[in-house]
């Protein structure tokens, strides 16, 4: 068995690449990302698993980046808000949210849209109800949210997933 | 870096985790989904020296049929619980509580075992071992395996009978007694929030439609999941109707000590307590078959 560590080297794959940096053991996949890799779209709110802001998707699930350690997803598929786009072209959840005004500062738009990704790719066609419970976990102070429940409609209704 | 310095180990086998264990006693922690564990480290109000992660332990993780009822690994994901036709099948209340568990990102990683081990008496996972009578069973280098009732385990806020050289591994719930109904219902102020109070039930009921067995669990009002014997058993033997549910209601917040915070005054939160037993006893025995 090999002994407890301090600090390590993290591979892992993001957003299609092979990645690797040296990090501490007590780096949060979130800080990792950001800090380790300069991969600075995934935002950091509340830093405790509350807003939502940090959300990736970690071998195609959404999860709180600020609630996993970096050194945890060692070997794991990343998605980030960076991997979405081919070039210029947004993604379609991407286009639909600036479709439909889904954010005003935008601090909190990359985990809604990562939650969003996650949603379509599992229910393509939720209900409005459904879309509002999945949303439930990330805060946005600026919106209201009735347009970012727009947004994943017309995302949905674009067959987006 | 929030977390105070710690040292990592990623053992592959429960072997390895209980000699971990033994060696680092109460400074080593295990990680499971970290949902609860994560904040507490960067808040720094867990500092243990060693974090020992379970998540590339094989055999840990999976559901399995137990006895008529079902046996889930430590590190079984509440999204894998979720999305399982057995719990679905076997086990509504669990089926019934486990969305209302935060949100999906946190279902995602979160475990059934981390849950129950964490022992937040406001969770919705120590509610349902408790109402179901589960067995949770331990672990340990020292003292091999011992099977504790869900009764034995909690023993106060985020406080249980686990050792500190102790590994919860695997978490069975009983089937279900023969036309039971079950109900959870729970009062959040907002989606996956904690909720201010939440009720499991479940009620039997024989050939007249009287009650014939009765479970009743809070969770929010005290430092364990609170099962009631005594309303349990008063329930025993009575028609179902508005006024035997309401009678059960009173008496079943009537020794409540409810503290007043900033989600709610001590009062507010008894009187949620007192409607949320009425609408989950309710429920129950309109599923066990109770007329309308």
């Amino acid at each position: 068995m090999t002994s407890p560590l301090t600090s390590t080297d993290i591979s892992l794959r993001v957003n299609g690449e092979e990645r690797s940096a040296t990090a501490d053991v007590r780096t949060t996949l979130a800080d990792f990302l950001r800090e380790g890799l300069g991969l600075t779209g995934t935002h950091l709110g509340c830093e405790h698993g509350v807003c939502g802001a940090c959300t990736v998707l970690l071998d195609g699930a959404a999860v709180r980046s600020c609630l996993l350690l970096a050194v945890q997803a060692r070997g794991a598929e990343v998605t980030t808000v960076e991997g979405l786009a081919e070039g210029d072209r947004l993604h379609p959840v991407q286009q639909a949210f600036h479709d439909s005004h889904a954010f005003q500062c935008g601090f909190c738009t990359p985990g809604f849209v990562m939650t969003t990704v996650a949603l379509l790719a599992e229910e393509p066609t939720p209900s409005r109800e459904r879309i509002r419970e999945c949303l439930s976990g990330n805060v946005c102070r600026c919106t209201g949210y009735q347009s970012i429940v727009d947004g994943v409609a017309l995302a949905a209704s674009r067959d987006a997933g | 870096m929030k977390p105070a310095p710690f040292a990592y180990a990623a053992p592959t086998t429960e072997d390895e985790v209980l000699d971990l264990l033994a060696e680092h006693g109460d400074e080593g922690k295990v990680i499971a989904g970290g949902q609860s564990l994560l904040p507490m480290l960067s808040m720094r109000l867990a500092r243990p020296s060693v974090l020992i992660d379970l998540n590339g332990v094989a055999g840990l993780a999976g559901i399995t049929e137990f006895d008529g009822g079902v046996a889930f690994g430590a590190t079984t994901r509440e999204r894998a619980a979720e999305r399982s036709a057995l719990v679905g099948d076997r086990l509504p209340v669990l089926a019934e509580a486990l969305p209302l568990i935060g949100h999906e990102a946190i279902r995602n990683r979160g475990t059934i075992g981390g849950s129950i081990a964490h022992a937040d008496a406001s969770a919705e996972l120590p509610a349902v071992a408790a109402v179901t009578d589960a067995q949770l069973v331990l672990r340990s280098r020292a003292g091999g395996e011992r099977v504790l009732s869900a009764a034995e385990f909690f023993q106060g806020h985020y406080t249980t009978a686990l050792a500190d050289d102790e590994l919860l591994t695997e978490v069975r719930i009983p089937g279900s007694p023969p036309g039971a109904g079950w109900a959870f219902t729970e009062v959040a102020r907002r989606h996956g929030d904690f909720a201010l109070v939440g009720v499991a039930a479940m009620v039997v009921l024989d050939d007249a439609g009287s009650v014939e067995a009765a479970r009743l669990c809070l969770m929010g009002v005290a430092d364990v999941p609170l099962r009631l014997p005594a309303v349990e058993a008063s329930l025993a033997g009575q028609p179902v109707s508005a006024d035997t549910v309401a009678a059960a209601a009173t008496d079943a917040v009537a020794g409540l000590e409810l503290a007043s915070d900033v989600h709610g005054s001590g009062d507010f939160r008894r009187h949620l307590a007192e409607v949320t037993v009425r609408r989950a006893l309710t429920t129950a025995a309109d599923r066990a078959g109770a007329p309308a």
